[in-house]
């Protein structure tokens, strides 16, 4: 698999988020990618920068642009947090009616093609995405 | 005396570069043929190519051996996109494969020009040019699978946007027929037409009309109910006809829960109660009424 | 610090979001709607949001409280030019913001407004009487 080019963004603040959201829009943007998939992943890119920030107590996301042979967008969070105690539970939020308090990694995840969360207590905790063109 | 060959590293790039216009030209040769595909690609073009690899071949296998080191990421670029653009020029997969694979002969020529006379570094290097080779074939034919399929299922795609005709039955007022079984792939290209023709026809009400889907289990409905969720969170409300009997029993058995969702059996029922949602009331003339309009 | 512009239209509170909002700013808009709603008494508030390129599900929840708020206040809350590609991520997302009324564009909420203010059947999130 080909990676095109890498950056890197800190996730340190609020205004963090919406830097992350440009960065992943002018990505897919630039890649071709339709209104749609443009929009998930970046909706994805904004569910996971905020869980870095606040879960994760900050952190950064590394930007992939993938092109060989598949096109697509490769998402990394990382943070040095507490961790995610249970994965599972995290991920199986369901239909959140707006007043949940969910990680937000179970919609992420209906957004991207590829999805992975690594975490260990009190070391931290590593989510990549990928989305296909 | 015997070449020490440094197994680290391979003496092929110094090969092709001393012997690159022939392996170029015993490459072409090789793919004259039913491979060739001359209606496809122009020579001027395959020359280019060819010309561009050997160099990056040259390059790759000076610093490694190893097909899966980075330094080959520049020559599998060029191979992802080669295979990309063959795909959709209309090569097939083996005519593609065949790009790589017939450049083993004139390779092995030029080795055995330069290392004949060492038997055991010519073997050792006709190894490592195999293995290097069958690798960046095998990259080649998975790129160009990957395209195939990425362009079946764009046209799958279209062909089911085509399939999805939307009738503006009255002001504000859409109708779709879904036809077929609903996937998930199907619910995407659905939501999408459904929402873009309720902008479009500032709609407020569409009627999806299910007569040509032929089950509905858990799992359709769920892609219905999400399809009704989109539009109601963009301001209209969807009201679902062609429900039949057995659909109903279905529903109920399951215990699917179709929220607050109207069902209506008929098309004529939906398109009754999104009219008066609309507010519209039609009024049916008197008889007489109508002669004495005709009169006047 | 920008804020959201919130213009006054008779009755009713117009909210026009325009940019990509960060949280802060969000949380802003939710405090100056509810404060001004307070102020002036007003009885509907309508939130354009045809130019939002991506609602996630903070955004989402700030709606869902802007609505509920609102309610507690006695005035209704429509969202209106929800663009369908927010639409379908929403949905994917796993939010169905209920509890928030949405509709088509400015006329068309202003008009649900209206109908809700005049009295007719309660128009509740999707359900219909007949």
């Amino acid at each position: 698999m080909a990676v095109i080019a890498t950056e890197k963004v800190p996730v340190i603040s609020e205004a963090d988020i919406v830097t992350v959201r440009r960065c992943v829009r002018e990505s897919a943007t630039k890649l071709g990618f339709s209104l749609v998939d443009q929009t998930k992943v970046v909706t994805a890119a904004s569910e996971l920068a905020r869980n870095t920030l606040i879960h994760g107590r900050g952190g950064q996301m590394e930007l992939a642009t993938l092109n060989g042979p598949r096109v697509g967008i490769r998402l990394t969070f990382e943070d040095k947090g507490p961790g995610i105690p249970d994965i599972e539970l995290a991920l199986r939020d369901g239909f959140t009616t707006g007043s949940g308090l969910g990680l937000g990694l179970g919609g992420a995840k209906r957004l991207v093609n590829e999805f992975e969360v690594k975490s260990r207590l009190g070391e931290g905790t590593r989510v990549t995405v990928v989305r296909w063109k | 005396m015997a070449t020490i060959l440094n197994h680290k590293t391979s003496n092929l790039g110094s090969i092709i570069a001393n012997h690159r216009d022939a392996i170029l030209a015993g490459w072409l040769r090789d793919m004259i043929g039913s491979t060739r595909r001359s209606d496809l690609i122009r020579e001027a073009e395959l020359q280019g190519q060819c010309g561009h690899f050997l160099s990056l071949l040259a390059q790759a296998t000076a610093q490694s051996t190893n097909p899966q080191a980075p330094v080959y990421d520049a020559l599998r670029e060029m191979l992802a996109e080669v295979s990309r653009t063959r795909a959709i020029q209309g090569f097939s997969a083996q005519e593609t494969a065949m790009f790589i694979f017939s450049i083993k002969q004139p390779l092995f020529t030029a080795i055995r020009e330069s290392l004949g006379k060492d038997s055991l570094a010519m073997a050792e290097e006709m190894w490592l040019t195999t293995e290097i080779i069958d690798s960046l074939g095998l990259y080649t034919t998975e790129a160009y699978l990957k395209t195939r399929e990425e362009t079946i299922r764009r046209q799958q795609e279209e062909m089911l946007e085509l399939s999805t005709p939307v009738v503006k039955l009255w002001e504000g007022i859409l109708a779709l027929p879904l036809i077929g079984t609903l996937d998930s792939a199907r619910t995407q290209v659905f939501m999408e037409s459904l929402l873009e023709a309720i902008v479009q026809t500032n709609s407020k009400v569409a009627i999806i009309d299910i007569t040509g889907v032929p089950t509905v289990d858990t799992v359709v409905a769920q892609h219905l109910l999400k399809t009704v969720t989109a539009a109601r969170l963009m301001g209209a409300d969807c009201i679902i006809s062609g429900v039949r009997p057995q659909i109903a029993q279905t529903i109920v058995h399951l215990g699917i829960n179709l929220l607050d969702i109207t069902t209506k059996a008929s098309l004529s029922d939906a398109f009754s109660v999104a009219l008066q949602r609309s507010g519209f009331r039609f009024v049916r003339q008197q008889k007489k009424d109508l002669s004495e309009e005709r009169e006047r | 610090m920008e804020k959201i512009p919130i213009l006054r239209m008779g009755e009713f509170l117009l909210v026009t979001i325009q940019v990509d909002m960060h949280d802060r700013l969000a949380m802003t808009l939710q405090d100056d709607l509810t404060n001004r709603i307070s102020e002036t008494g007003a009885k509907g508030v309508l939130i354009d949001i045809s130019s939002l390129e991506i609602v996630d599900s903070f955004i989402g929840r700030m709606l869902g409280n802007i609505a509920s708020m609102s309610r507690v206040l006695d005035a209704q809350t429509v969202v209106v030019g929800m663009r369908p590609a927010v639409a379908i991520t929403l949905v994917e997302l796993g939010m169905s913001l209920e509890g928030v009324r949405t509709a088509l564009n400015v006329d068309a909420g202003m008009e649900l407004l209206r109908e809700s203010m005049d009295g007719h059947e309660e128009m509740e999130y999707g359900r219909y009487r007949h």
